[in-house]
């Protein structure tokens, strides 16, 4: 910003380029910032309104959970395109590892947030307890960081033409991968894990022993989504053209993955006599009715077939289930204890503030990424060409 | 054996010397105002609880299988041989999954610190080291609150039932609840009356998230062989494919 006089059609660009999304981009920034300030300075109690009642509020329940989950795409495609070896994905794929390595950044960002002792998470390296979830949830984490990290260097690489770290990437590729998915498989459910040990505080409408297969299943269910939520925006954002087959595809799976996980869900309720719960008329039966809603809708609608002219109906599809699966988590994490506990906890507007500040971040580091990194480009010539 | 305390809510007064006396052991303030507090919290570890005609005291429940020792990352809680469940504070990274696990929600967190750590009743474990009574027990006018040899307090527990079982109802809370717990309540009414939570399995809670834990190298030894054999067949399928399509292409 500069006062001194400037022609008038430079401050018209300036003008226009201070676009809506800026401003609140800016707004939530700063709002996260004053936020971040207040928790270093003044600790948990000041910026948050947990309490020894409900100590894991939004940042565990959201940025942690939900976090993890919307960032499983990477290990999804890294899965179909490496390991099943299903080619005529790879342009979506490299998007898809930025993703999840943003993800899960921000993941240990807002732990640094939530942790009384941001200081020490280190501890867990030396010191170690195997019968935690939480011991190998963060082993698994630090690991998968590590195996993104190298996933997404590549594109690092491929930019600044290095060619030689390129080769001993490629060279340890295959380990790569599968340690990849293996340590999401892992982690995943383990997050689901994490409630198991609390059978007298979640409610029985969430509380269930599969909780890791669900925590899984709908993991990579999000995991497709948010490719097919991430490509759409991409697309319309920097002008390339939709990959439409490939989403179509990712549609397609996305509806058996998701069928399997609401089939999962009802039969495991049905069988331990949960089902008769959801007649009750309280607030926490409304938000399984409205987590379940926002699951099924998508299914029907991809499964009628009413989506193969209408990407945008794909596209609501995805947003559809990304909604489903926040509301899936925050019940286990939030509402679902508070149902049975009576703790009492409404997020204050600093964790909402930081929470948001995340996500800014998020969306935009990935489109600088986008703007400077070859993202969208097809790998390296001859590797795409026998596909399909 | 390890030991135990014994609470017995029939002859408990509501003086509170036990929680004057807690304070002072872990230097922390005490004064009219947080006497009349009814939880627990940073700066209170133990609490006499008005409920109804009976007082009801709230502490950590020293469990024999401890959830928090189970779910914590950096095991910074101990359960000892002598029966206290110990916390390193210098371990803690401050995730406070003990807590939210805690089927007592015992655990209570510093939050208006800036480096806050978990606090806990350690059942006097230093005093207990040197063969003395928990300083709750010595302050206790009224013996309500005994401490010793867990099976002694169980029989003593027993007794107190049958010689007066129009005064009591009719159990012991502590010796199944969540594994079985080091701190034994007897009551006039109902445990839920107290406080206590009610549908609390009489099992210990750790083997729930064990018995997932435990197939953790199974999934990571097999799943990646598994893949590894994907990856192989996947590739090789297409090398071969190509080998095919090129006559020449075999041959070298």
């Amino acid at each position: 910003m500069t006062t001194t006089a400037l022609p008038l059609p430079r401050l018209d660009s300036l003008w226009r380029r201070i676009s809506i999304w800026r401003v609140i981009f800016y707004a939530i920034m700063a709002a996260a910032l004053y936020a971040a300030y207040l928790r270093a300075f003044h600790g948990l109690g000041s910026v948050s309104n947990l309490s020894d009642e409900f100590p894991w509020g939004i940042w565990i329940g959201f940025d942690v959970l939900c976090g993890v989950g919307l960032a499983a795409g990477g290990f999804t495609l890294v899965a179909i395109v490496h390991i099943f070896h299903i080619k005529r994905y790879q342009p979506i794929l490299r998007p898809a590892i930025l993703t999840a390595f943003l993800g899960y950044l921000l993941v240990v960002v807002a732990l640094m947030f939530d942790l009384g002792r941001p200081d020490r998470i280190w501890h867990p390296l030396v010191m170690w307890n195997p019968r935690s979830v939480m011991f190998e949830v963060a082993w698994c984490v630090m690991l998968y960081n590590t195996v993104l990290a190298l996933e997404f260097a590549p594109v690092v690489f491929e930019r600044m033409q290095w060619r030689r770290p390129m080769r001993i990437i490629q060279f340890i590729s295959p380990p790569l991968v599968i340690a990849g998915v293996i340590l999401s498989t892992l982690h995943q459910s383990s997050l689901g894990s994490l409630y198991l040990i609390v059978p007298s505080k979640l409610h029985p409408l969430w509380y269930s022993p599969l909780l890791p297969l669900l925590f899984y299943i709908s993991a990579i269910s999000v995991g497709l989504a948010m490719t097919i939520f991430e490509s759409w925006h991409s697309s319309r954002a920097f002008g390339k053209q939709l990959e439409w087959p490939l989403l179509m595809g990712l549609g397609r799976l996305l509806a058996v993955v998701l069928g399997v996980f609401l089939v999962m869900r009802l039969m495991d309720l049905s069988r331990r006599h949960a089902l008769v719960l959801a007649l009750e008329p309280r607030p926490e039966v409304y938000l399984f009715y409205i987590e379940m809603f926002l699951m099924a809708a998508p299914v029907l609608v991809l499964l009628s077939g009413a989506v193969a002219t209408r990407p945008r109906l794909l596209y609501l599809c995805s947003v559809s289930s990304i909604l489903g699966f926040i509301a899936n988590r925050l019940n286990v994490s939030v509402t679902g204890i508070q149902a049975v506990t009576g703790a009492s906890y409404v997020p204050r507007w600093t964790e909402i503030a930081i929470t948001m500040g995340l996500i800014a971040a998020g969306f935009a580091i990935f489109r600088l990424a986008a703007k400077h990194l070859p993202l969208f480009e097809h790998a390296p010539a001859g590797n795409g060409r026998e596909s399909t | 054996m390890a030991n135990a305390l014994l609470f017995d809510s029939t002859l408990c007064v509501g003086c509170k010397a036990c929680e004057t006396a807690c304070a002072e052991r872990w230097k922390l303030p005490y004064n009219e105002k947080i006497a009349e507090e009814q939880t627990l919290s940073d700066h209170k570890l133990t609490v006499v609880q008005t409920r109804g005609e009976s007082y009801a005291r709230r502490m950590c429940m020293h469990c024999a299988d401890p959830t928090c020792a189970s779910v914590c990352p950096v095991g910074a809680f101990t359960k000892t041989a002598l029966g206290p469940v110990i916390y390193d504070a210098s371990k803690c990274m401050g995730c406070r999954y003990c807590m939210f696990a805690c089927p007592f929600q015992v655990p209570v967190y510093e939050w208006g610190s800036r480096t806050p750590k978990v606090r806990k009743c350690d059942q006097c474990h230093d005093r207990q080291m040197a063969g003395k009574v928990t300083a709750c027990t010595e302050a206790c006018p009224t013996g309500a609150t005994l401490s010793g040899d867990r099976d002694a307090m169980i029989a003593e527990a027993r007794k107190r039932i049958a010689e007066n079982p129009a005064g009591y109802y009719p159990r012991i809370y502590g010796i199944q609840e969540a594994g079985g717990t080091g701190m034994l309540l007897l009551s006039k009414v109902p445990f839920e009356q107290l406080g206590m939570p009610k549908n609390l399995p009489n099992q210990p809670l750790p083997p729930l998230t064990w018995n997932v834990l435990s197939f953790v190298p199974d999934i990571a030894s097999v799943g990646s062989v598994l893949l590894g054999g994907v990856y192989w067949l996947t590739h090789r399928r297409e090398a071969v494919a190509q080998a095919e399509r090129q006559p020449e292409g075999r041959l070298s």
